[in-house]
């Protein structure tokens, strides 16, 4: 593929996080690429790092943690050697976030059509009258009903299911190349959750966005992405078209995750369980972080961090069972 | 049929809402339910933020008194017991909430934390209840050397198993689990809901297990409830409502959830639930559903439909079944 097809690449992200308790390592040599148009998902269990790699590719990795070397390619122009002030026109207007919680990137104070507009008044200096009857526009078609009456709401007035909506139209004010969707759905009820995940396929589809879509729950990916990595404790171990992931799941780490998901395709009254519990990142598991927790853990793993092996085309895997 | 351990009959609970002067209405949080759970089973009971089944569980408990109805724990009345009966109950009977950081009081040691139980109920003091609670711990797959710890010492899944430890001291009966693995990580919820499973047959125990996860309710439960604003809208065997649902919002969560297969996606097409779920202080007249069913016929709002046995134990409460 040529390079102009790929709206974000990620090359060998490393972000640690510089604590009283020691070097947290928080992503270890993290690379993946997203093409136009597609939704990337970005699965793992809490602490994994998903949040990390938005945060870093954002540049709004705090202190104590500190970007150690990679490249973030928008476009082919590395946003880690961008100014703080060229960020802040990036974010918002090339890429945006909808994240977990839509109570909390609300402010309270303002009003929802303020705040569907503000992005557009910072970004595109649009006026405020017209920004204001643009929001209304792009509320009504996040299916918002009664767009102009729920522009003048303050945010505790919407259901949290509005509120989703509105920080979709937010994200969307300016028409990002990117967006970035961090566990959008997770504290929605599965018929709201519903109406937001076809909601944003079908933006996806007029817009032409690319999505980066991170999120625990598997079924969500299956739902949603073209393709899907799969984190464990800082490290992408597998990477692959969502069919793949789901039929031929190569890495251990992601075979036992899917059979400890409950589900109406297996019947078994047992779930698989992963013996241990996820690292602490101050001090990882030497070469492949997953082998103190690996039923087929060989001599190699505790030795060798496992390089990334193309078992098939657009297929990877980080393991040593496949070099 | 196995023996039926709680029955609820037509238990509503109202929460008034006050004004200056006098009550201004109720929040109708629970409406007439009738539901029996038997002995060694789960009854597994399901629903969207709001619809009433948490108040309904804490009803059964006897932590708020029903507005109407009744409830029989063990073929006696919970709701008439006296205070030697109710210490009784309480024993027989616990709760495992849904946050493990927020359930357990941070500043005991978790030796006191399993143990408190055992001495409320005059079970075992002294040395006798360290060696209860080490046999506990054993049960839920804790150590010994994590007696002497405080809870912020343990991962989210360690104080889950502290909290179905504490659940268990008093050799309880029946066990509420309220959200008990919403809040874990899928491969440490695999392990929880594994280990409540041989917990329920190890111990001959009964739960009632609260969830708006459909496949973990799918995964552990026996019977099913599915509630709506307040209302029992089906109830059956795992197999009635997962594979032959009958009330048409059961049928829109199963068709809503997300599946785990990219092959099952579901067409957009696809007639989604629309809108979202009323306000209970001023439900829906007649079905609580029909504004947001997409079946609804004008009698829907005006007759409350009656839950209706439709075979073997399958009830369904719909003028379009």
């Amino acid at each position: 593929m040529e390079k102009e097809d790929k709206i974000l690449v990620v090359e060998n992200l490393r972000t640690q996080f510089f604590t009283y308790g020691g070097v947290v390592e928080a992503l270890d040599d993290v690379s993946f690429e997203i093409f136009n148009g597609e939704i990337f998902g970005l699965v793992g269990e809490s602490g994994c790092g998903k949040s990390v790699t938005v945060a870093s590719v954002m540049g709004l990795v705090q202190k104590p943690g500190k970007v150690i070397s990679g490249k973030v390619l928008l476009e082919g122009e590395d946003l880690l050697r961008k100014s703080e002030r060229e960020m802040s026109w990036i974010r918002g207007s090339r890429i945006s976030v909808i994240s977990q919680d839509p109570t909390s990137s609300l402010n309270p104070l303002f009003k929802i059509g303020y705040q569907v507009s503000e992005p557009m008044i910072f970004h595109r200096r649009v006026k405020r009258k017209a920004a204001w009857a643009e929001a209304e526009q792009l509320l009504l078609r996040m299916g918002v009903p009664d767009p102009a009456g729920k522009a003048r709401n303050f945010p505790h007035e919407l259901s949290g299911g509005m509120r989703q909506r509105a920080v979709i139209a937010m994200a969307l004010a300016c028409n990002p190349d990117l967006l970035i969707a961090d566990e959008p759905t997770t504290n929605l009820d599965v018929t709201i959750e519903r109406q937001i995940l076809n909601l944003v396929r079908q933006l996806q589809k007029y817009l032409g966005t690319s999505v980066l879509w991170i999120t625990h729950d598997m079924a969500v990916i299956a739902e949603m992405c073209d393709r899907v990595a799969v984190m464990y404790a800082g490290n992408i171990v597998e990477l692959s078209d969502v069919r793949t992931i789901f039929k031929h799941p190569a890495h251990p780490y992601t075979v036992k995750l899917l059979n400890a998901i409950p589900s109406a395709e297996s019947t078994a009254k047992e779930l698989d369980e992963i013996p241990g519990a996820v690292p602490q990142l101050i001090d990882p598991p030497s070469g492949c972080r997953f082998h103190p927790r690996c039923e087929r853990a060989m001599a190699v793993c505790s030795g060798e961090k496992p390089e990334d092996v193309t078992i098939e085309k657009g297929h990877m895997v980080a393991c040593h069972l496949y070099s | 049929m196995p023996e039926p351990l709680v029955e609820c009959r037509e238990v509503s609970k109202y929460f008034p809402i006050k004004g200056l002067l006098r009550d201004v209405g109720n929040v109708r949080a629970v409406e007439q339910v009738s539901l029996t759970i038997h002995k060694h089973k789960t009854y597994g009971l399901v629903g969207e933020s709001g619809c009433g089944k948490t108040t309904l569980a804490r009803t059964i408990m006897r932590l708020v008194p029903p507005t109407a109805g009744e409830i029989y724990f063990n073929g006696q009345n919970v709701l008439t017991f006296d205070k030697d009966e109710l210490m009784k109950f309480r024993r027989e009977t616990s709760i495992v909430f849904q946050d493990p950081y927020t359930s357990l009081d941070p500043r005991m040691i978790i030796a006191d934390v399993v143990g408190e139980p055992l001495s409320i109920h005059g079970i075992a003091y002294g040395e006798d209840r360290e060696d209860m609670v080490l046999s506990l711990l054993d049960k839920v797959g804790l150590k010994p050397e994590h007696m002497y710890r405080y809870p912020h010492e343990f991962s989210g899944g360690q104080r889950q198993r502290i909290a179905i430890a504490r659940a268990l001291a008093g050799d309880p009966e029946f066990i509420l689990l309220d959200e008990a693995s919403s809040a874990l990580d899928v491969s440490v919820q695999a392990k929880i809901l594994n280990l409540l499973n041989r917990l329920k047959e190890n111990l001959a125990l009964t739960y009632l297990f609260i969830s708006h996860n459909l496949s973990v309710i799918r995964h552990i439960s026996d019977e099913i409830g599915v509630m709506y604003l307040g209302e029992l809208v089906e109830q059956g065997s795992r197999e009635q409502v997962f594979d032959s649902p009958l009330h048409p919002y059961t049928q829109g969560i199963l068709a809503a959830s997300p599946k785990l297969d990219p092959d099952k996606r579901t067409r957009s097409e696809k007639i989604v639930l629309k809108g979202e779920i009323p306000s209970a202080i001023n439900p829906p007249g007649g079905c609580r559903f029909h504004t947001r069913c997409p079946m609804a016929i004008p009698l829907c709002s005006q007759e409350l439909p009656a839950l209706r046995d439709m075979g073997e134990g399958h009830m369904v409460s719909c003028h379009r079944v």
